[in-house]
């Protein structure tokens, strides 16, 4: 079963969104999508650090994991790798470009624990992706991640004014938003279809 | 607190899913099926009780500047136990939750109360709070996978409930039905238990 890699690269956006269908990266989807300029600072650097830190991934399971037969260490040391890049990428960032340190670096700590990230990672393996799959897959899991959430702070704002009931209020009418959001996608899903 | 009470707290008022929004990434994705909901839930207790404990066991060597990592590396070992133990046990279902046992160590519940109870607490009520949480946590799992696996595939726990004139909802079976149950479970508690007024 070999897919294109262009394929899967849409296929992630749209058929297969990370978030509408698979449901990862919902904490911070639920809580940093008040403001727009937020919720795309956030996408930005979940859609980043889930490109590179998949590919890192990719290269440490079929490299290290598998040759020394440590496969079973896969959870514990995908999440150092990405942790370690995480701490990394805000060292790298806080010492070249300031400004864009205090747009985005208050939501770096957040990255670690975002399942999507993970998740991304988890499904590359689970569906023998090769490493240029990998890549489409990731890229296109990011920006998929990136469109909801900026959707979503979208219709948020919208309803800032509306009357919403009491009990309703905050993550619950979030998600009802977010299934809306998943019943339009389902309409995408004749175009391409990976699993 | 009494062990009572903490347990009382986690499971009903402070709930992970309800209250806290906390995990709800793997309550949408394995609710298509009972089943698969109970084994996750089971695992989530067990994750949370053990590295609750652990954390808690080990609190006042951790330095706080390195907790987090310790924290999530003591997670990742009991979600590892609990992997491993499924796919020797139980490969069909293994199969089935895929990636989202693996997901425990990022679901936020485990962190949440890592870093709000388990690392200022003692190690017995750091217990209880995680097997209430847990609790919690599954008790909506099954809740909603309840609604979804009945009208979705007609039947409870895999048994047929539904006759033959049922036809099967599959909109239950697909992604949109599972936000739409959690807001309105939410959209019920908040009302009628925590009795939210505009």
């Amino acid at each position: 079963m070999e897919i294109s890699a262009f394929v899967l690269f849409w296929a992630a956006i749209f058929t297969g969104n990370i978030l509408l269908t698979y449901f990862l990266g919902m904490c911070s989807y639920l809580s940093i999508s008040k403001e727009i300029e937020s919720a795309f600072g956030l996408g930005i650097a979940v859609a980043f650090v889930l490109i590179v830190t998949s590919a890192l991934n990719w290269l440490v399971y079929y490299y290290i994991l598998i040759p020394f037969g440590i496969v079973y260490l896969q959870y514990i040391v995908f999440i150092i790798v990405i942790a370690a890049f995480v701490q990394f990428l805000e060292l790298v960032i806080e010492r070249y470009t300031p400004s864009l340190y205090y747009s985005l670096g208050i939501f770096l700590p957040l990255i670690t624990v975002n399942c999507a990230i993970l998740g991304v990672g988890l499904f590359m393996i689970i569906r023998k992706y090769s490493f240029i799959q990998t890549l489409a897959f990731s890229a296109g899991s990011g920006i998929g991640w990136l469109l909801a959430i900026l959707m979503l702070a979208a219709i948020r704002r919208k309803l800032k004014e509306k009357m919403v009931p009491a009990g309703l209020r905050g993550a619950a009418i979030s998600l009802i938003i977010t299934g809306i959001m998943a019943l339009g996608f389902i309409g995408f899903s004749g175009i391409v279809q990976i699993q | 607190m009494t062990k009572k009470e903490i347990f009382i707290n986690a499971t009903f008022k402070d709930n992970a899913i309800w209250r806290q929004i906390l995990g709800i990434c793997s309550a949408l994705a394995v609710t298509n099926l009972m089943l698969n909901s109970l084994i996750m839930g089971l695992g989530v207790i067990f994750t949370l009780a053990m590295a609750g404990m652990t954390i808690s066991l080990i609190r006042a060597w951790t330095p706080r500047s390195v907790r987090m990592m310790v924290q999530v590396l003591i997670i990742a070992a009991y979600v590892i136990i609990v992997d491993i133990f499924l796919k020797a046990n139980m490969p069909v279902i293994s199969k089935q939750l895929g990636p989202y046992v693996g997901l425990i160590i990022t679901n936020c519940i485990l962190m949440g109360r890592a870093e709000a109870f388990a690392s200022q607490n003692k190690v017995m009520d750091s217990l209880v709070d995680g097997i209430g949480s847990g609790i919690g946590y599954t008790m909506v799992l099954l809740a909603i996978s309840f609604i979804r696996e009945l009208f979705g595939f007609g039947s409870i726990f895999g048994f047929r409930i539904m006759g033959d004139w049922w036809t099967a909802w599959s909109i239950m079976v697909m992604a949109p039905s599972a936000f739409f149950l959690l807001a309105m479970l939410i959209w019920i508690i908040n009302t009628y238990y925590y009795k939210v007024k505009a």
